[in-house]
């Protein structure tokens, strides 16, 4: 058996509140990834997505504090928190920032800008960083010669795509994107999704691609990890979560999404997520759920394999405890 | 059935809105050439009692600015609007404010558009009272409490006396919705009235729209969202660069599109069955500046069927061969 790539494991994740008490923002994340391979992490706002990711990068704000495992080339990167991360940040893992077309500064050149993690990370400068910030920008479809521009002087997909070059600069192997085409365009999100895609391909770059859109991930990645309330209740295929979903979680957040050619009534989830500063029992899902039953409001569902490379977080799926009940 | 004689609700004929650019004073005096952003360049539509018409289009393409001079919210510089069959293009302020009761708009953002210092009761009832309707306490707290159920906030004693803040993203926009229907309006603009809300609840708001077009009223939705507008519009207008490029019944605006751009942005629309790809139409480039439209068919530069009669001819809507009356296309190979 080959060693994943990354392999992450219970990951937690606690801010501190002001006023007292914790919000218990990732509660046990499990995933694995593979070379090359592209992977949605899917769920709504606040159900903890962005944060796990920022905690595989080691950028958690100091509110915060982390616990668990992530396993990179099978060595632990997490064991002494954030200063064991930091090595492998950009130059392994690296990100892209929601938002990050916006976040570039407005008086530096994009191309010193890109250039920025290659001196810091001490992998090239000067005549040779200007000529990788060419040959990057090349790739991700800006032409060499705008490496001169400035910000305001890119459209928002030509800004997005510099976006993605930057988080390149040091040569990752994992790409850690959240929400990189939401504030786009569908014509651009085609675009920028595309050259996602491409640069997995070419580089065999594994990608995690965190959204909240369903058809994205659908559409880009092969695999997906839905998440609920800190944790992720499903995991698999792409196709089987659509046409075979074990979580009513999954079933519903589809059903929730229109579809261009669908027909069937979209209907939304009724209630709000948990609150995550208290402890939760019995499934988190329960209270919006349409097949909730006995055990369920007490006994926390355990994530229970339901065909090879697919597993969800949900009593129904255990013969044992439907039997019980 | 409509009460003005058969006449559609709302009637916008070549409808233009510019925006001047400033040349600044070095440019006024090298008498640069007066340029305007061309953000409506001739729009025309209809829209009837009980139909909820989507204005599809990327950022840009002008459906926002038509949105807000429908509601003489910016002026045109031409065009008629008629509402009810009456020409409001230049009516007076005072006619104008009559007006606005029938005529309401529905923001994006329920987390901006609802003061946090007021309470539902407040903000749903602020309309009554700007526009002088419903004297006495009784029946203006009827009218409040109506328009909550309407929207969907029931019971609405559940709701009256709470804070923005005290409410989930859904349930402020659906605030912000009885605060429209309070004056009983015909029309409701509902300019993105989903975009910032979770996949989860966006449904139920977009259902309510559904279920107050049932009721009779008029909607006109505006969206970057295909699939929305698939699902939950009676017809659909997609527009670009100022222009309603295609119109026509939203299934078959969907399934069978005449227009290449339509065409395009439907073959790269996400579907949610992994299994249903289709090859996508990717265009090169971004719109265009709306600034310097090209000249002749506005979408030529980036057609892929483009000809050279194409930079010549600037197209009209008509029906293309094959197509329902109702479906048409500005496109001369359509």
């Amino acid at each position: 058996m080959t060693v994943p790539l990354l392999r992450v494991e219970d990951l937690h994740v606690w801010f501190d509140l002001t006023g007292g008490g914790e919000l218990h923002a990732v509660q046990g994340v499990d995933f694995e990834l593979c070379e090359g391979e592209r992977l949605g992490l899917v769920g709504e706002s606040g159900c903890g997505k962005t944060t796990a990711i920022l905690a595989l990068m080691g950028l958690l704000p100091a509110s915060a504090s982390v616990a668990g495992r992530v396993f990179l080339d099978g060595e632990d990167i997490l064991f002494d928190g954030e200063d064991s991360v930091s090595p492998h940040r950009w130059k392994d893992i690296a990100m892209v920032f929601q938002g990050a077309m916006n976040a570039f500064n407005p008086v530096q050149r994009v191309g010193d800008q890109i250039a920025e993690p290659m001196k810091l990370h001490g992998i090239a400068e000067g005549r040779q960083a200007r000529r990788q910030v060419g040959e990057l920008l090349e790739r991700v479809g800006i032409p060499a010669a705008r490496a001169g521009s400035y910000p305001h002087e890119f459209s928002g997909g030509m800004r997005q795509r510099a976006a993605i070059a930057m988080s390149l600069a040091c040569k990752p192997r994992i790409l850690l994107a959240d929400e990189p085409t939401t504030a786009l365009d569908v014509m651009v999100q085609a675009q920028i999704l595309q050259l996602l895609v491409g640069l997995a391909d070419d580089f065999g770059l594994a990608l995690v691609l965190v959204t909240h859109d369903l058809p994205v991930v659908a559409q880009v990645c092969e695999c997906a990890a839905v998440m609920y309330a800190g944790e992720i209740v499903e995991e698999g295929p792409t196709d089987t979560l659509y046409h075979d979903p074990r979580h009513p979680y999954t079933r519903l957040l589809f059903s929730a999404t229109p579809d261009l050619y669908g027909t069937d009534a979209v209907v939304s989830i009724p209630g709000t997520p948990p609150r995550l500063d208290r402890e939760l029992v019995g499934c988190p899902f329960q209270p919006r759920c349409d097949r909730s039953f006995e055990p369920c409001p007490t006994v926390k569902p355990r994530m229970l394999q339901t065909a090879p490379g697919h597993s969800a977080a949900c009593h129904l799926n255990d013969p044992a405890v439907r039997a019980a009940s | 059935m409509s009460e003005n004689g058969g006449a559609p609700l709302l009637e916008v004929e070549n409808l233009v809105t510019h925006f001047p650019v400033p040349r600044g004073l070095v440019g006024a005096m090298a008498r640069r050439p007066k340029r305007a952003v061309r953000a409506v360049d001739g729009v025309t539509f209809s829209l009837t009692d009980g139909e909820m018409l989507a204005l599809v289009g990327e950022s840009g393409s002008g459906k926002t600015t038509t949105a807000q001079t429908i509601l003489r919210l910016v002026d045109a510089d031409s065009g008629t609007i008629r509402f009810q069959g009456e020409d409001i293009s230049n009516a007076s302020g005072s006619r104008m404010r009559l007006l606005r009761r029938h005529a309401q708009l529905i923001f994006q953002d329920p987390y901006e558009s609802l003061d946090p210092r007021f309470r539902v009761r407040d903000t749903v009832e602020e309309p009554l009272r700007v526009h002088g309707v419903a004297g006495g306490t009784d029946e203006r707290e009827a009218r409040v409490r109506d328009a909550l159920t309407r929207a969907g906030l029931n019971p609405p004693e559940l709701f009256l006396e709470r804070f923005p803040h005290e409410l989930s993203g859904g349930q402020r926009q659906r605030v912000a919705i009885a605060a429209s229907l309070v004056l009983d309006p015909k029309l409701l603009v509902a300019d993105e009235p989903v975009s910032m809300l979770d996949v989860s609840v966006r449904a139920g708001i977009l259902t309510l729209l559904d279920e107050l077009r049932r009721s009779g009223l008029g909607i006109l939705m505006i969206t970057h969202d295909l699939s929305t507008a698939a699902h939950f519009a009676d017809r659909i207008a997609v527009m670009y660069l100022g222009r309603i490029v295609e119109e026509g019944p939203a299934r078959d605006v969907v399934t069978d599109p005449k227009h290449p751009y339509t065409k395009a942005l439907i073959s790269v629309v996400p579907k949610r069955d992994p299994r249903t790809t289709t090859e996508p139409q990717i265009l090169r480039g971004e719109t265009p500046n709306p600034i310097a439209i090209p000249r002749g068919c506005r979408f030529n530069p980036r057609c892929p069927i483009a000809i050279p009669e194409c930079r010549a001819v600037d197209p009209e809507l008509r029906t293309p061969a094959g197509a329902a009356a109702s479906h048409r296309a500005a496109c001369i190979r359509a």
